[in-house]
């Protein structure tokens, strides 16, 4: 069977499945709808989390991006595994313990502020949105790559799809396609690493697979010194070691924790299980869920930049397997014979080159490129959708969530009942799809870019929030709002200068102190903990019963209110 | 619970935070930036130490201190018979132990 119709028997069964799920757990609360009753299991909520957290950007991009960065691509994979220490030892406990329903919420009765209450609903909503945006993307290119249809009709099945489980279960029918999308999405990525792994160094394990020696069929020796070889041979940077100054690297991983640990969309996920004790396991099963596609993407990267050079360089372009011409006509790897040899040249040097790769490729195509059957090279786009569709699911949940309680209900119509918030709700996610899936039609250029600051904007202004509302008892309602104020603008203005108003500058040179617009929120998250330190210093206490609550989120036990 | 234990629970709490922080920094921050270059000079297998640690090493270490986390803060729930904090409380029977155990 070819692998389109094998993409289309996949595509089709997790669909049914996810929909499926979506009849069978309807939300009929408020309280289900946002944190599907708070009965969610801790394991389950572990694989929900992951599917939540591990978007398109972890499935599709992120092993072709460390394979062309090489050692450099560490801040991805500890920056986003490392936040979740922070989630699990500093916030998920105690937010749970607290017990609502959002981040906002606990911002706006930590601070008793409405004002609080109203930055922290803009900071959720921009986060979010940012970050869906590129999951609509995703899903689409997916769709057109796949399946062949155009991008627009992909935007409108996986909306359609989002849609009906997102409004209809609302966090209940999420939590629980999520799981489902979690283990279609782990089964996709593995099932062609150890493939790959087993063909090239004939060990089934691919986290063992990168520290072991190649058979003979490729070459033998070590494959990262096989690979460091190839490079220096080509004239690329050796991949063990980085190019990026030390400082940059460590301020880009920096900001990638603290904003792991600050997206709204994970956060409220442990709002969703019974108690303080399942909180605190649900983390430590996310984290394994999510290390297991973690620890396989270096390995990923190393098998497919090796297997890449080997297949491509110097050989007969004519000679091409299949898979080059067909990826070829998406743009996603492109060929320009510029000494008119016939043979392809893929060198370090940017005058000799003649290859063009988009990072993508490395996993879309890996099992193409290393020659896996049809129905493993179809499994990928089942997981790359089942990756977007579950963050984008969980996204949408936060803006609906914003807006019906904590805009609609706690800050200006508190007189509404339960139905007509819960009617809010699903009209929110309605709109909301409907503007993310405009946008996946219609990127503006910046969106997949601007994915990845919204980490640093999540870091600079709700991780360190958070942290003081629980661990500084003194910390007032003026310093966490002019902390998040200044979080946030300085974040946001280093980033829009270098990447609109000055992009000229956008370079090792032209930046602050050596930090890259990635790695600013770091020094965002430092500036809001300062700020705020520093004025509730000099600002009166928070009210005693506000005190009151800090002291009971510090020690498990009943939920203090629900 | 009385103002005394849940301060000498808390104290606890952010000793058993705070160490793991520790290590959670010098394993990331520590061995996989800042010292990386210097820890590649020790081979294992197919692996420098330092890119190993920072591309793999650092992510088994994050799952065992959440997993040491989990187990400290039970036990010292435990301690504390902080009951309420499991699923379905044993109820009257724990709170009445919670005294004797100050």
């Amino acid at each position: 069977m070819s692998v389109q119709i094998w993409t289309f028997i996949f595509v089709f069964l997790s669909f049914s499945l996810y929909i499926g799920i979506a009849i069978w757990s309807r939300a009929k609360s408020t309280s289900e709808f946002y944190v599907a009753g708070a009965g969610v299991p801790p394991l389950a909520n572990g694989m929900a989390t992951a599917a939540d957290w591990m978007s398109a950007a972890s499935f599709i991009s992120m092993a072709g991006l460390i394979s062309f960065l090489g050692r450099d691509g560490t801040f991805y994979l500890m920056g986003w595994t490392g936040g979740y220490v922070l989630l699990a030892l500093l916030l998920a406990p105690y937010l749970r313990k607290f017990g609502k329903f959002t981040v906002p919420d606990f911002i706006g009765d930590r601070y008793y502020s409405r004002s609080a209450r109203l930055i922290a609903v803009f900071c959720a909503i921009t986060i979010s949105f940012v970050y869906v945006c590129g999951q609509m993307q995703g899903a689409g290119i997916v769709f057109s790559r796949f399946l062949e249809v155009d991008i627009t009709t992909g935007v409108i099945i996986g909306m359609t799809i989002v849609f009906f489980y997102a409004v209809m279960g609302g966090m209940k029918g999420i939590t629980y396609t999520q799981v489902a999308q979690y283990c279609v999405l782990i089964f996709a990525f593995m099932v062609p690493a150890i493939f790959i792994s087993i063909l090239m160094t004939g060990i089934p394990i691919p986290q063992l697979g990168f520290g072991a020696e190649l058979t003979d069929a490729y070459g033998g020796g070590y494959l990262l010194d096989q690979l460091d070889g190839l490079s220096e041979q080509l004239g690329f940077a050796t991949y063990t070691e980085g190019q990026r100054t030390t400082q940059d690297v460590f301020f880009i991983t920096a900001a990638l924790m603290f904003g792991t640990a600050g997206l709204p969309h994970v956060i409220i996920r442990f709002f969703t299980v019974p108690n303080v004790r399942d909180a605190r396991r649900s983390a430590g099963f996310a984290l394994i869920f999510i290390a297991i596609l973690y620890t396989t993407a270096p390995t990923v990267a190393a098998f497919a930049r090796t297997n890449l050079i080997n297949t491509v360089n110097n050989a007969e372009y004519s000679a091409m397997p299949e898979w080059f011409s067909k990826w070829e006509t998406t743009n996603l790897i492109s060929f320009n014979d510029k000494n008119n040899d016939g043979r392809i040249q893929y060198l370090g040097d940017a005058e000799r080159n003649e290859l063009e790769v988009n990072q993508d490729i490395m996993v879309l195509a890996n099992p193409e490129i290393a020659g896996l059957p049809n129905w493993v090279v179809a499994l990928v786009a089942a997981g790359a959708l089942a990756a977007a569709l579950s963050t984008a699911a969980g996204l949408l949940l936060v803006i609906s969530t914003s807006v019906a309680h904590d805009l609609l209900k706690r800050s200006f119509l508190p007189s509404i009942t339960e139905k007509q918030e819960l009617l809010c709700a699903r009209c929110a996610i309605f709109v909301a799809v409907l503007v993310a899936g405009y946008v996946g039609i219609n990127p503006p250029a910046y969106v997949a870019q601007v994915v990845a600051y919204a980490f640093g904007l999540a870091a600079a202004s709700f991780f360190p929030a958070i942290v003081l509302g629980i661990f500084h008892k003194r910390m007032n309602k003026d310093g966490a709002i002019a902390g998040m104020l200044v979080g946030f603008i300085f974040t946001a203005s280093y980033i829009i200068y270098f990447k609109t108003i000055n992009p000229a500058a956008d370079n090792a040179a032209g930046w602050w102190l050596g930090i890259s617009p990635e790695g600013i929120g770091a020094l965002g998250t430092l500036a809001n903990l300062l700020v705020a330190y520093s004025v509730a210093k000099f600002t009166p206490a928070p009210p005693k019963d506000v005190q009151a609550i800090v002291e009971s989120i510090r020690l498990p036990g009943e939920a203090v209110a629900r | 619970m009385s103002d005394s234990s849940a301060h000498a629970y808390w104290k606890s709490n952010i000793k058993i935070v705070m160490s793991l922080l520790v290590v959670w920094f010098i394993i990331s921050f520590g061995c996989g930036i800042l010292f990386v270059d210097a820890l590649d000079t020790i081979r294992i297998g197919g692996f420098k130490l330092g890119f190993w640690i920072a591309q793999q090493g650092s992510i088994f270490v994050f799952v065992v201190l959440i997993f040491v986390y989990i187990h400290l803060m039970d036990k010292l729930d435990d301690r504390y018979n902080l009951e309420s904090s499991k699923s379905e409380s044993p109820g009257a029977e724990s709170e009445s132990e919670l005294e004797d155990s100050q």
